[in-house]
């Protein structure tokens, strides 16, 4: 007798993997009855594990590595806001027109106008929000590709205008602006911020609301038809992933006291895109995870230059076409699941 | 005046060559390849190192190198794409990261500098209507027009024509009538990444040939693509043709940066205002919104 | 109130790229009228629906609902007016539970209960229209992932979901094709329930013996066009009728 494994492979044999749910779902995915401290633990631990390895972290590193956390944490919130955008149906390819906007909003006000980095990164996360999405309102009605290919577009709009008018420092950019006081502050900055991120965005795709949202990705028609005003809950999203995205942008303009025309570059488009599809898409905690994967890696991968994009590109095509529920996804199904070989008849 | 309209004819016909495949593809098999840039550019480097380091005399180098081209299209198509087939986020990351990781490889193993560059098939010049235009780029609006005709013929009186019709306007009904889907478009896709190869070919004697094309490649191409309306041949000529006059326009009278500016802002006018593009049809403005 | 209409259509002709789908189509509907369209496969009757609720914009012609030309409107802004529609194709969300796709239309403005809670009561109403529409509320089913349920309950979610929004008119897009027998059996009363609580109804219907139980009056459409407008007794009499249902005698 032939059975087909989950994994796909056929196999002449009278066993098959049985996997069964730990008990601890009732009825619905997002009812639960818990029973015990053991099961309430069972699901703190993984959150906890998160939270506190985070913070943990830039205890253990030396300078260097801290830094490279710095950095993986901003790839991670963009991975997050693609990852949320992506929950509502809509597939950018422009998470750098997000941090791009938001960088230099940031660079503007301090440049200009003289703010401290207290007030140009909360201004430049909402503003940069706002902008975006105001920016992508016209195309909001696209769906799959065509908004892809907007988001494409945009960023290298952006960066070519900058290049050809001369204006914001033009191609040199704005530099010497004001610095975050120390590395602590920036690396909790920013760890904190992807901690928020992380659980606000589960937290509001948990709701009603994300539930709309949900129902927008698998058939925005029958949304409309539910009299709900889905070009509105887009903009909501948009705005709400925007800012994130901004925020990212902006702390980097002040942690690196420059900005200029790589904010729109493809590196902070395709690095997140990558590990989210990496780490699993959907539900977050993959996005995060990709990057905790892939930013250190290519950062050690450094040394050998540009091929480091080169082997995060063909990464994300792997997994895309391999294993497209991510690594994250199929942990979580080994942590929820228990295997057993049963005999078939 | 003269010169900018036989130039504007000519840049006109690059556009067509580098989108027709493309659209024909994106018609067709309904992926759209962001992986183009990325197959264009190996179209010419194939087509450099048989000429250059295997010393193949020049037609036969580019003929192979747009019969690589196309084997190119076809394992992609078969081992990447076909497991991916229908879910369009999967499509479009996997020949987006795949296009990138192309173009990064070959920057990485040192495919750039000034030793890069194609032959013109005819060396030599011509004098029309008083302005001179080199044989290459002759060949290029020749080229254009004639593969124009060949594909118009082919996909209306040849039965593999008829069936990438079938297969662009209903797939599942074309399956029904005993097309074989899968088949034809692994074919379109072959046939799109040959023609982005021997596009690359006929244009790139004009520049240098460079990486950072690879990337401008895709989106003129995608402009040409939405503002004509994918997958309709009479919208990818008449697109060509407003960009290749307004790029030239754009260059005489402002900074060539504004072109590109113009040529993306295009883009996204368009889909804003007109999402099926100026000669696309109803089907695909449902799909698009 | 003698002409007080609540739905006016008037002269709609809407026209796909040279195919004329519908032409020229006139009727008005009375509040808790059962209007029943019937007509053969691609008479124009699903562009009808899709051309009231928002979903095609005609190319000429209105839409009157309550006085106030709704011609061409978004579907949302239409929904919220208050008028709901079934799809012919069954367009769940199959990635939620049922009873969570019963809680989108819940959360529209139109029905006005969003709390943005998690354990709120909307559970609780979602599940009670389920069970309307035949969802064993004790069973497991409304929990189960709509891409897992058989056709027939996909059409009453669909329903579930029309009702959650506590339309004043709902238009039923071939809500009975697909099902089995039983199934419309269950179902009939629900479509009748509609009826006895004055809710005006457009039901587009295949199975004419169902549909002449509930309406009041029918429009058949063919090619497009209107060819008849009536009792059912006295449609079914015309021979224009009968010979796009049945095929001319000769």
């Amino acid at each position: 007798m032939i059975t087909e494994s989950k994994n796909g492979k056929t196999s002449e044999s009278k066993r098959r993997k049985e996997r069964l749910d730990r008990g601890i779902k009732a009825r619905a995915d997002t009812i639960f009855a818990l029973t015990s401290y053991r099961e309430a633990l069972y699901l703190l631990f993984p959150r906890a594990l998160v939270v506190v390895g985070m913070l943990l972290v830039p205890l253990v590193l030396d300078t260097y590595w801290t830094k490279v956390v710095v950095i993986t944490c901003v790839i991670g919130i963009l991975a997050l806001s693609w990852d949320f955008i992506a929950s509502a149906g809509m597939f950018s390819l422009g998470q750098a027109l997000f941090f791009g906007l938001g960088g230099y909003i940031a660079g503007i006000l301090n440049h200009y106008l003289g703010w401290p980095p207290v007030m140009t990164i909360p201004v430049a996360a909402v503003a940069g929000g706002i902008c975006s999405a105001l920016l992508l309102l016209p195309v909001l009605r696209l769906r799959g590709i065509y908004f892809a290919m907007v988001t494409f577009i945009l960023p290298l709009i952006g960066a070519k205008i900058i290049e050809a008018t001369g204006l914001l420092g033009g191609i040199a950019g704005l530099s010497a602006l004001t610095p975050l006081p120390n590395l602590w502050v920036a690396v909790y900055l920013i760890i904190i911020a992807l901690i928020v991120c992380l659980f606000g965005f589960r937290r509001v795709m948990d709701t009603d609301y994300g539930l709309v949202l949900k129902g927008m990705m698998d058939n925005d028609q029958a949304v409309m038809a539910s009299s709900i005003n889905i070009y509105w809950y887009k903009a909501q999203t948009l705005f709400m992933a925007a800012s994130a995205a901004a925020f990212a942008g902006a702390f980097m303009t002040h942690y690196y006291r420059f900005v200029g025309i790589p904010v729109f570059a493809m590196d902070y488009t395709i690095l997140p895109v990558a590990s989210t599809v990496v780490g699993g898409v959907g539900g977050f905690a993959g996005a995060v995870l990709g990057s905790f994967i892939l930013v250190p890696l290519c950062e050690a991968l450094r040394a050998i230059g540009s091929w480091r994009i080169v082997f995060y590109s063909f990464l994300m095509v792997l997994f895309v076409v391999v294993m497209p529920e991510g690594i994250f996804h199929y942990m979580a199904r080994k942590y929820h699941q228990f295997e057993r070989w049963v005999t078939t008849e | 005046m003269i010169g900018m309209i036989i130039y504007g004819l000519v840049n006109s016909a690059v556009f067509v060559l580098m989108a027709i495949g493309f659209s024909l593809t994106f018609g067709i098999s309904g992926i759209a390849n962001f992986a183009y840039g990325a197959f264009y550019i190996t179209g010419a480097y194939v087509c450099w190192h048989l000429f250059n380091s295997l010393g193949l005399y020049y037609p036969i180098a580019i003929a192979l190198a747009v019969l690589a081209s196309g084997l190119l299209g076809t394992l992609v198509y078969r081992y990447l794409l076909f497991r991916i087939r229908g879910i369009s986020l999967s499509e479009v990351i996997a020949t987006f990261g795949l296009g990138i990781g192309m173009l990064e490889l070959y920057r990485s193993i040192g495919l750039t500098g000034h030793s890069y560059k194609l032959s013109v098939f005819v060396e030599g010049a011509v004098e029309v209507f008083g302005v001179y235009v080199d044989y290459q780029r002759l060949i290029i609006l020749g080229l254009g027009v004639f593969l124009l005709i060949l594909l118009w013929a082919f996909t209306h009186h040849t039965r593999i024509g008829l069936a990438f019709r079938g297969i662009a306007q209903d797939e599942q009904t074309a399956l029904c009538f005993g097309i074989e889907t899968e088949n034809i478009s692994v074919l379109s896709f072959a046939i799109g990444s040959a023609l982005a190869g021997l596009a690359a070919i006929t244009i790139m004697p004009l520049s240098l040939l460079a990486v950072e094309e690879g990337g401008n490649v895709l989106i003129l191409v995608l402009a040409v693509g939405i503002v004509g309306g994918l997958e309709s041949t009479l919208g990818v000529v008449v697109a060509s043709l407003i960009f290749g006059f307004s790029q030239i326009i754009m260059a005489t009278y402002f900074s060539p940066h504004y072109s590109m500016i113009v040529t993306l802002a295009a883009i996204v006018v368009i889909l804003a205002v007109k999402p099926s593009g100026l000669f696309g049809k109803f089907k695909e403005l449902e799909e698009r919104v | 109130m003698g002409n007080a209409y609540i739905l006016e259509v008037k002269n709609v002709t809407k026209d796909f790229g040279g195919v004329r789908a519908l032409h020229d189509v006139s009727f008005c509907l009375r509040e808790g009228e059962f209007l029943g369209v019937i007509g053969p496969n691609g008479s124009g009757k699903s562009t009808l629906v899709n051309s009231i609720t928002g979903f095609v914009k005609p190319t000429s012609g209105s839409v009157v609902f309550r006085g106030k030309d709704i011609t061409g409107k978004r579907p949302y802004t239409i929904s919220r007016l208050g008028i709901g529609r079934t799809f012919q194709m069954a367009k769940a969300y199959h990635h939620l539970p049922a009873f969570k796709n019963v809680i989108i239309p819940l959360c529209s403005k139109r029905v006005g209960t969003f709390k943005g809670g998690r354990y709120g009561e909307r559970d609780d109403i979602a599940l009670d229209l389920l069970e309307e529409v035949g969802f064993e509320r004790d069973s497991s089913i409304p929990y189960k992932l709509a891409n897992s349920l058989p056709h027939g309950y996909l059409k009453r979610l669909e329903l579930a979901r029309c009702l959650a929004l506590r339309s004043e008119i709902v238009i039923l897009d071939e809500l009975f094709s697909g099902m089995s027998m039983s199934e419309v059996a269950s179902t009939l009363p629900i479509v009748e329930k509609l009826k006895t609580e004055g809710r005006t109804v457009i039901m587009i219907e295949h199975r004419l013996k169902e549909l002449f139980r509930v309406v009041n009056k029918i429009v058949v459409l063919n090619f497009g066009m209107k060819i008849a407008e009536g009792s059912p007794e006295e449609v079914m009499e015309r021979e224009a009728v009968r010979s796009a249902y049945l095929g001319s005698e000769e």
